[in-house]
């Protein structure tokens, strides 16, 4: 198995009180598979996707890439954020350069830099300060700086969360495109839907109080997916069902708490 | 362009001001000497080369104390933000030692190192090494925890993490610090002057007030004061700039 998340539990203590974030997650994945971790916000997906980067740690359970226990971060896991974390006192290029200061030259660093900066379509751009960019070329920028350092599998924190609608559709496509192109093994985690039907292979939907996998659901649907708009609604509207009770859960927790302070 | 005529207009005014109330109300020269009198006496220290060689020597402490003064305030502000129990303790020492201020060290100073060089060096160190002390522990402390978190998921961490993001990343703070460190240690610099050894601007000064040449005491006041702003504009707000465009931060004015 390429990816296997055993038996993992998360808690945090919470003002004295003990908080159970993720409960029984279990998560077997395939080499190249684009999955996503789908939920309404506080279903853990984006901690349990800390614990896969070495960020975090597991309460219990243990999560292995390539049949190796994952302790720490490392190269092998790349790691894009909602924020796209680029280092305001490097140019574009020299972030994307920023991994291989130890394990190749200045020459062969910028070779590698300057080709995931043409697969997202920013060549242009190597001399740039990051801040001239707009949030959209940035997310890009993070997303080759992940790839560069070719990692075994790419991780993405709700990477397009904060762009507005026409860039984040934009950036579908430049993701859908680099992942038939790189093949590249990818859990993404979001809370949007749409998002998730649009880029997974499959979907892990996952319930709140405590984060568990309600179902996984593999989406058989040719690519590039924008011309099977049918099939993708008909995708959504499933979910949709199924996240429903998840979010009245959501809800009526906000009230009762609204209610209680 | 506008601006400038403002401000020449501006400054004319006063010196018109200035020399006419001197004239209407017969103030004599010791209690204040007419604009005319400062500006001969500065073009008078100038010509006899004793401004450029007071200057010469004030700016040879400076530069020693600024020095000295940065490096210790990077070290323990990198110091006090990486060890806790250090900034619980000596931290909050700092603090109380920077709302002293450092001129009234000088009678200790001069016990310990005489009435010379090293006592208004050491008056400055202080000053400035509080300041930019201060300032660099903020810079390490609010490091966006972001840039650690990515550095960490691409290889980086330890030593390597700190040299290669934490320090580039606390620069802004840096550069702050080392702009309030000049500012205290110009300040320190002339009350250090004034009340202990020369040559140098500061004991000018105080050469000029006790023969009583008050046209020469402003001349020098007014040197000082330029001095003070070219320094800041010329160099530090330039540094300053430059790092808050690189960086695609806003500059407050």
């Amino acid at each position: 198995m390429f990816l296997n998340i055993q038996d993992v539990q998360k808690s945090f203590e919470n003002r004295g009180n003990k908080e159970q974030v993720l409960q029984d997650i279990n998560l077997k994945v395939e080499e190249g598979e684009f999955i996503s971790l789908l939920g309404p916000s506080g279903c853990g997906k984006s901690t349990l996707l800390n614990i896969v980067a070495g960020l975090l740690s597991p309460s219990s359970g243990d999560v292995f890439l390539d049949s190796k226990r994952i302790t720490k971060p490392g190269k092998d896991r790349g790691m894009v954020f909602q924020q796209a974390a680029l280092f305001p006192w490097l140019s574009v290029e020299e972030n994307v350069m920023f991994p291989f200061r130890k394990e190749m030259s200045k020459k062969e660093a910028k070779v590698v830099a300057q080709k995931y900066l043409k697969l997202v379509q920013l060549s242009p751009y190597a001399k740039h300060s990051p801040h001239e960019l707009s949030g959209g070329m940035q997310q890009r920028v993070s997303i080759a700086r992940a790839l560069a350092m070719n990692p075994r599998v790419l991780l993405m924190d709700e990477p397009f969360g904060a762009l507005d609608e026409q860039t984040r559709t934009r950036l579908h496509d430049v993701l859908e495109n680099i992942w038939l192109e790189t093949k590249k093994t990818v859990l993404f985690v979001t809370h949007s839907i749409q998002e998730a039907v649009k880029l997974s292979d499959r979907i892990i939907v996952m319930g709140t109080h405590p984060g568990t996998i309600l179902k996984d659901i593999h989406v058989d649907i040719e690519r590039p997916r924008d011309r099977h708009l049918e099939e993708m609604v008909q995708y959504e509207q499933m979910i949709m069902e199924l996240l429903k009770a998840e979010i009245d859960k959501v809800v009526e927790e906000e009230l009762q708490y609204e209610a209680s302070h | 362009m506008k601006l400038a005529i403002k401000r020449i207009i501006f400054y004319l005014l006063i010196f018109v001001i200035w020399e006419l109330a001197i004239k209407l109300f017969e103030i004599p020269a010791v209690i204040l000497p007419s604009p005319m009198d400062v500006l001969s006496s500065l073009k008078e220290s100038i010509n006899d080369g004793s401004l450029l060689k007071d200057l010469g020597a004030s700016f040879t402490r400076l530069v020693i104390g600024l020095i000295v003064a940065l490096l210790i305030g990077v070290l323990l502000g990198i110091f006090l933000a990486k060890v806790k129990t250090a900034d619980e303790t000596l931290g909050s020492l700092i603090i109380a030692l920077q709302s002293i201020p450092s001129i009234v060290w000088l009678p200790l100073a001069i016990m310990w190192f005489g009435l010379n060089e090293k006592s208004v060096i050491f008056i400055i160190v202080l000053g400035a090494a509080i300041v930019m002390t201060v300032n660099m522990r903020t810079g390490i402390k609010n490091v966006t925890p972001l840039y650690i978190k990515a550095a960490q998921t691409m290889g980086v961490g330890g030593v390597s993490l700190f040299i290669r993001v934490i320090l580039p990343a606390s620069i802004p703070y840096a550069v702050t610090g080392a702009r309030l460190a000049w500012a205290f240690a110009w300040r320190a610099l002339m009350a250090g002057e004034l009340l202990s050894a020369g040559p140098g601007l500061g004991y000018t000064l105080k050469y000029a007030s006790d023969f009583g040449r008050m046209d020469m005491v402003i001349a020098i006041m007014v040197v000082i004061g330029v001095i003070g702003v070219i320094v800041d504009v010329l160099i530090f707000q330039k540094i300053e700039q430059r790092v808050m465009d690189k960086w695609g931060l806003e500059q407050q004015a």
